[in-house]
C-alpha cells in the first residue's frame, strides 16, 4: 500500500512545487492546494497506514467495548490531518481573496510585474494607454531626436 | 570598591531626571559621583603607595572560572585617579558648555556610564571582566562621539571609532582567551607568575599580536591612529575626557598591565618601540598643519600615546616610571588644553587657528591656563611636564631595540611638539586681535575651574615632584614590571636633587642599575649626550619657534605631499567599509531578492542535497518488497489522480484546472477511506466541494493562464520538481520500512471512551485531548474569514467609489 501511496505523494509534491515556481499568482495558489493534498497524505503515510476492513478497523470504539480493539487504524495522524485540511481550506480562501484583490488593484497576475511601484492603483483603460505612450516616449525620444533632425 | 562602581551606575541612571530638575546647575551635583570615587581612591592612596593591594571578588561564571574580580594596585590607582579627577572636571564643564540643550541629560548619563566602564577597565583583575568593561567603553564612546546625531559627520566619526576599536576589541578577546588558556588563569595578577610558560609557548607570537592589535586600536597607534582625529566631532567635554585622559589611555594601560606577562622579549621591544616611535612622530607632524584647535590637540594626543607605547616597549624600570609619569602629566596638560579649546569655541564661535588672536585681553584667565598647560607640554621647568620629560629622556637612552630610530624620532617630535605648544598657547592669545564670529569675553567659572585646577596642580607638583608625585608613579611602575631595587636606588638619588640639574645624575644612576653589559657599552655616549643636553634643548625650542614663525611658507612648500593622505590607512578603512557595504548589498539582493520562487528554489535544492544525501547513502531508493502490493482499484485511483495532477499542471484552461483539482481532492478522500479514516474522508469531500466552488467563483474574474517564464526556466523547474517528487517518494518508502507503531495512539485508544466519553477516537482527540489545538485552529479560521471579508469589502468599496467618480 505504501508503494503507490509514496508514488502518489511524490507526484503531488512535484506538481505542487512546479506550480509554486511559476510567476502567475493563480498558479502559485493552485500549486499550494496540490501541495497541501500531498502533505496531508504524507502525514498519514508516515503513520503506518493499512487497509481498512482488510488489515485494520476504523478508529471508533464499537458498542459494548471499553476501548479500541486491535488492530485499528492509527487515530492520531488522522486527527492531525483533519486539522490540516480545515486550515488548508482557510489558507486557500484567503489567498484566493488576496489574489483577486491584487488583480483588481493592479490588473496583473504576474508576481514580477507587481513589483512595479506604479501599479498600486488599478489602471483604467485611459491610464493604461497613457502608461504605454509614456513608455514609448521615453524609449523613443533619444533615438528619435536625430531622426527628426534628419527629417527636417 | 563595588560601592564606587555602584555609585557611578546609580548616578548614570538618575542623571537624566536630575538634569531636568537641576537645569544648568546639574554639573555641580553630578560631579559628586566621580568626586566620591576620587575621595575613595585618595583615601587608599598611602596604602597603595606602600605596595598594598585591595581586592574584591564576586563570583560570576564559576563554571568557566570567570569571576568579577576587582583589584586596586599602583597601576589601577594612577589611572583611576586620572579618570575620577578628570571626571569631576568634565561633569562641571559639560553642563556649562552644553547649556540648555534637551540632550544634556542623555550626555550626562552617557558620560557617567563611560566613567563606570573606564573604572571597570582599570580595576578589573579578571581578563573577561576587563574585556566586558573594555567593550562598554567602546559602546559608550560611540554614543558620546555621535552626540550630535543629526550631523552626518558626527555619526560617521562615531561609527568609525566604534568599528576600529570594536574590531580591535574582538581580536583582543581572542588574544586574552588564548593567554588565559596558556597561563591557566584568567586573573591578570596571577599571570605574571606564568610569564615563562607564556613566552615559551609556541602561541606566544599570536597572543602578543592579538593583544597588541587590541591595545593599538584603542590607543590610536599607527596605522589605526586615524579614528582619533575623526572623533573630534564629539562635543569638546567629551573629547577632553575620552581623548586626553581616559579611553585612549586604556590601550596604554593594557600594555603596562601585560608588560610583566608578555613583555621583555625581542618582539615586544621592537614592535612597541617602532610602532610607538612612528606614531609619536606622525602625530606631531600631522598636528602641525592643522587649522582646527581640536584637531591639533587630537594629533598631539596621538603623538603622546605613541611616546607612551614606545616607553613601555623599551621596558626598563626607568622607561616604565617615565611612562607612568607621562600618563599623568599628559592628562594634566591635555585636559586643560581641550577645555581651553572648548572655551575659545564657546566664547568666540570659532576654533579656526587663523581667525583667533589677541584673546589675552578679553580672556585673561583662560590665557593663563593655556599658558600653564602649554609650558608643561613643552617641558619647561618648573612644571611637572619638565620632570616627566627628564625621565622620558633618560629612558629613551636605554632602548635596546631600534635605538637609533627612537633617538631620531624623539628628537624630531620634540621640535614639532614645541611648535605645536606655541601654536596652541601663544597664537590665539598673544598675537594681534582678529575678528571672531562672536564678541569674545571671559568664560564663566564653571567652564574654567576644572582646567584651572588641573593646570595649577601641574604647576604646584612640579617643584616637589620627587617627593610627592614620584612615589605614586613608582608604585604604578612596580606593577607594570619595574624592579623595586632599581626604583629605590634611583628614587633616593632623585630625592637628593629634584631640580632640573638632577637630570644627568639621575640618568647616570639609572644606567648603573641597568643591565651591566649594556651600560658599559653605552656609558660614554650617554654622558656625552647629556652634557650637551641643555644646549640640545635650547636648539629644540628655537627650531620649534622658528617653525611656527615660518609656518605659512612651510605649509605651502609641503602642500603637494598632503595628497599622499589619500593613500593612508584611513583610505584603507574607508574602502573596506564601502566594500563591505556593497558586498553585503549584493549578497542580500542575491539571497533576499523578494522573489518567492527563488526562495522556494533554494529551499528545495537544499532539501534535496542535504536531506537526500543521508537518505540515499543509507539505503537504495527502492520500495521495500514487503509493501509491493497494489490492488487493482487502488491502482486505478492512483492513476486517475496522477493524470489529474498532470492535467492541472499543464492545462491552459482555468476551468479544466479547477476540475482537475477537484478530482485530486476526491481521490484524496477515497484514499482516506481506504486507510480507515471516515471522518477525514467526509471532511475532505465537504471541503473539496467548497474549495471548487470558491475557485470557480473567483477564477473567472482573474485573467487567463499565461506563460510568463521562458521554456528553459520551465524545464529547469520541471527537473527540480521531479527531483523533489522522487525525493519524497523515497522518503515515504524509507519511513515505511522503518515502520513502528505510534507510542501515543494506544493511550488515546484506551482512554477515549473512559475519559473522553466518546466512541469516535479521532473526534475525542480533537475536541478533548488536544482541545486547545482545535481552539487555535478555530481562531486561525476566524482570522482568515475576517481577512477574506476585509479583502472583499475593500474591493466592493473601491468599485462603488470608482462607479461614483465615473
Amino acid at each position: 500500500m505504501v508503494t503507490w501511496l509514496a508514488m502518489l505523494i511524490g507526484g503531488l509534491y512535484a506538481a505542487g512545487f512546479y506550480l509554486m515556481l511559476r510567476r502567475s499568482l493563480i498558479k502559485i495558489i493552485l500549486g499550494l492546494a496540490i501541495f497541501a493534498h500531498g502533505a496531508n497524505l504524507m502525514i498519514l503515510a508516515a503513520g503506518n497506514p493499512r487497509r481498512v476492513d482488510v488489515d485494520v478497523k476504523i478508529p471508533i470504539v464499537p458498542e459494548g467495548a471499553e476501548q479500541l480493539l486491535q488492530p485499528y487504524a492509527d487515530p492520531l495522524p488522522q486527527a492531525l490531518v483533519l486539522t490540516a485540511i480545515v486550515i488548508g481550506f482557510g489558507l486557500q480562501a484567503f489567498t484566493l481573496a488576496l489574489a483577486k484583490s491584487v488583480y483588481d488593484r493592479m490588473g496583473v497576475d504576474d508576481v514580477d510585474a507587481m513589483r512595479d511601484p506604479d501599479l498600486t492603483e488599478p489602471p483604467t483603460r485611459r491610464d493604461a494607454q497613457e502608461l504605454v505612450s509614456h513608455e514609448e516616449l521615453d524609449s523613443v525620444a533619444p533615438a528619435a531626436l536625430p531622426g527628426t533632425a534628419v527629417g527636417s | 570598591m563595588f560601592a564606587i562602581l555602584a555609585t557611578l551606575a546609580l548616578a548614570a541612571f538618575l542623571a537624566p531626571s536630575l538634569t531636568r530638575w537641576a537645569g544648568r546647575r546639574c554639573g555641580w551635583i553630578l560631579a559628586l559621583a566621580p568626586g566620591a570615587a576620587l575621595a575613595y581612591l585618595v583615601s587608599r592612596l598611602p596604602a597603595v603607595i606602600d605596595g598594598e593591594t585591595f581586592d574584591a571578588t564576586v563570583s560570576w561564571v564559576p563554571a568557566l572560572d570567570v569571576s568579577l574580580d576587582l583589584r586596586l594596585d599602583g597601576l589601577s590607582m594612577v589611572f583611576g585617579l586620572l579618570i575620577t579627577a578628570m571626571g569631576v572636571a568634565t561633569m562641571i564643564y559639560a553642563a556649562a558648555y552644553i547649556g540648555d540643550d534637551q540632550r544634556l541629560g542623555r550626555l550626562n548619563a552617557t558620560l557617567l556610564a563611560f566613567m563606570l566602564a573606564m573604572l571597570g577597565v582599570v580595576l578589573a583583575d579578571d581578563v573577561i571582566t576587563l574585556f566586558v568593561a573594555w567593550e562598554l567603553t567602546g559602546i559608550t564612546s560611540y554614543l558620546l562621539i555621535g552626540y550630535d546625531n543629526h550631523k552626518f559627520q558626527a555619526r560617521r566619526a562615531a561609527l568609525q571609532a566604534l568599528l576600529v576599536t570594536g574590531l580591535g576589541g574582538l581580536v583582543l578577546l581572542v588574544g586574552l582567551t588564548m593567554l588565559s588558556w596558556i597561563a591557566g588563569t584568567t586573573q591578570m595578577s596571577a599571570m605574571s607568575a606564568a610569564a615563562g610558560s607564556v613566552q615559551g609557548s609556541p602561541l606566544y607570537g599570536v597572543v602578543l599580536a592579538m593583544v597588541l592589535v587590541g591595545a593599538f586600536t584603542k590607543s590610536a597607534q599607527f596605522p589605526f591612529h586615524f579614528w582619533l582625529p575623526g572623533a573630534m566631532a564629539a562635543p569638546t567635554p567629551v573629547s577632553a575626557f575620552l581623548h586626553s585622559a581616559t579611553m585612549v589611555k586604556a590601550g596604554v594601560y593594557l600594555l603596562a598591565r601585560m608588560q610583566p606577562v608578555l613583555g621583555g622579549t625581542e618582539a615586544w621591544h621592537t614592535t612597541l618601540g617602532v610602532v610607538g616611535a612612528t606614531t609619536m612622530l606622525l602625530g606631531a607632524v600631522m598636528a602641525f598643519p592643522q587649522r582646527d584647535l581640536k584637531k591639533i590637540l587630537a594629533y598631539t594626543t596621538v603623538s603622546a600615546l605613541g611616546m607612551l607605547t614606545m616607553l613601555i616597549g623599551i621596558g626598563t624600570s626607568a622607561a616604565l616610571v617615565a611612562a607612568m609619569a607621562y600618563v599623568v602629566v599628559h592628562a594634566l596638560y591635555k585636559g586643560p588644553l581641550f577645555h581651553v579649546a572648548g572655551i575659545i569655541d564657546h566664547e568666540t564661535g570659532t576654533r579656526e587657528l587663523s581667525s583667533l588672536g589677541g584673546l589675552r585681553r578679553t580672556m585673561p584667565i583662560t590665557a593663563a591656563i593655556a599658558a600653564m598647560a602649554a609650558l608643561s607640554m613643552a617641558a619647561v621647568p618648573p612644571l611637572l611636564g619638565a620632570y616627566a620629560k627628564q625621565l622620558v629622556h633618560a629612558a629613551e637612552g636605554e632602548a635596546t631595540a631600534a635605538a637609533g630610530y627612537i633617538y631620531w624620532t624623539a628628537l624630531a617630535t620634540g621640535i614639532v611638539t614645541t611648535s605645536v605648544a606655541v601654536m596652541l598657547a601663544v597664537l590665539p592669545f598673544w598675537r594681534a586681535g582678529r575678528e571672531t564670529p562672536k564678541q569674545p569675553h571671559e568664560a564663566p567659572i564653571s567652564l574654567w575651574l576644572g582646567a584651572g585646577l588641573l593646570a595649577t596642580l601641574a604647576l604646584l607638583l612640579g617643584p616637589v615632584a620627587g617627593t610627592t608625585f614620584r612615589p605614586l608613579v613608582d608604585a604604578a611602575a612596580r606593577v607594570a614590571g619595574a624592579s623595586p631595587s632599581e626604583l629605590h636606588e634611583e628614587t633616593s638619588l632623585g630625592l637628593a636633587s629634584t631640580s632640573h640639574a638632577a637630570e644627568p645624575a639621575s640618568a647616570g644612576a639609572l644606567e648603573g642599575a641597568a643591565d651591566q653589559a649594556h651600560a658599559d657599552a653605552d656609558h660614554g655616549a650617554e654622558h656625552g649626550e647629556h652634557g650637551s643636553g641643555t644646549l640640545l634643548k635650547l636648539v629644540t625650542i628655537a627650531t620649534g619657534v622658528l617653525l611656527v614663525w615660518r609656518r605659512d611658507a612651510l605649509l605651502a612648500a609641503v602642500a603637494p605631499v598632503g595628497g599622499l593622505a589619500r593613500f593612508g590607512p584611513e583610505a584603507v578603512y574607508r574602502l573596506s567599509v564601502i566594500g563591505l557595504k556593497s558586498f553585503s548589498g549584493v549578497l542580500t539582493r542575491f539571497i533576499q531578492n523578494g522573489y518567492l520562487r527563488s526562495y522556494i528554489f533554494v529551499v528545495l535544492l537544499a532539501t534535496i542535497v542535504l536531506a537526500g544525501y543521508p537518505l540515499f547513502s543509507d539505503r537504495a531508493p527502492l520500495p521495500p518488497l514487503a509493501v509491493l502490493d497494489i490492488r487493482l482499484y487502488e491502482g486505478l485511483i492512483v492513476m486517475a489522480m496522477l493524470m489529474a495532477t498532470l492535467f492541472a499542471t499543464g492545462t491552459d484552461s482555468r476551468l479544466a484546472a479547477v476540475v482537475a483539482l477537484g478530482l485530486i481532492g476526491i481521490g484524496v478522500a477515497i484514499n482516506f477511506m481506504i486507510m480507515g479514516g471516515p471522518d477525514l474522508a467526509m471532511t475532505q469531500l465537504a471541503i473539496e466541494t467548497l474549495s471548487v466552488l470558491l475557485f470557480v467563483f473567483i477564477l473567472h474574474r482573474l485573467p487567463r493562464f499565461e506563460h510568463f517564464t521562458s521554456l528553459a526556466e520551465r524545464r529547469r523547474d520541471l527537473v527540480l520538481s521531479l527531483m523533489v517528487g522522487a525525493f519524497f517518494t523515497s522518503l515515504v518508502w524509507g519511513i515505511a520500512t522503518e515502520g513502528g507503531e505510534s507510542a501515543l495512539s494506544p493511550y488515546f485508544a484506551e482512554h477515549s471512551l473512559s475519559e473522553g466519553k466518546g466512541h469516535n477516537v479521532v473526534n475525542v482527540i480533537l475536541v478533548d485531548f488536544r482541545g486547545l489545538d482545535t481552539m487555535g485552529e478555530i481562531t486561525v479560521l476566524a482570522v482568515a474569514a475576517l481577512g477574506v471579508f476585509g479583502l472583499m469589502r475593500l474591493n466592493l468599496d473601491k468599485e462603488k467609489k470608482n462607479g461614483k467618480v465615473a
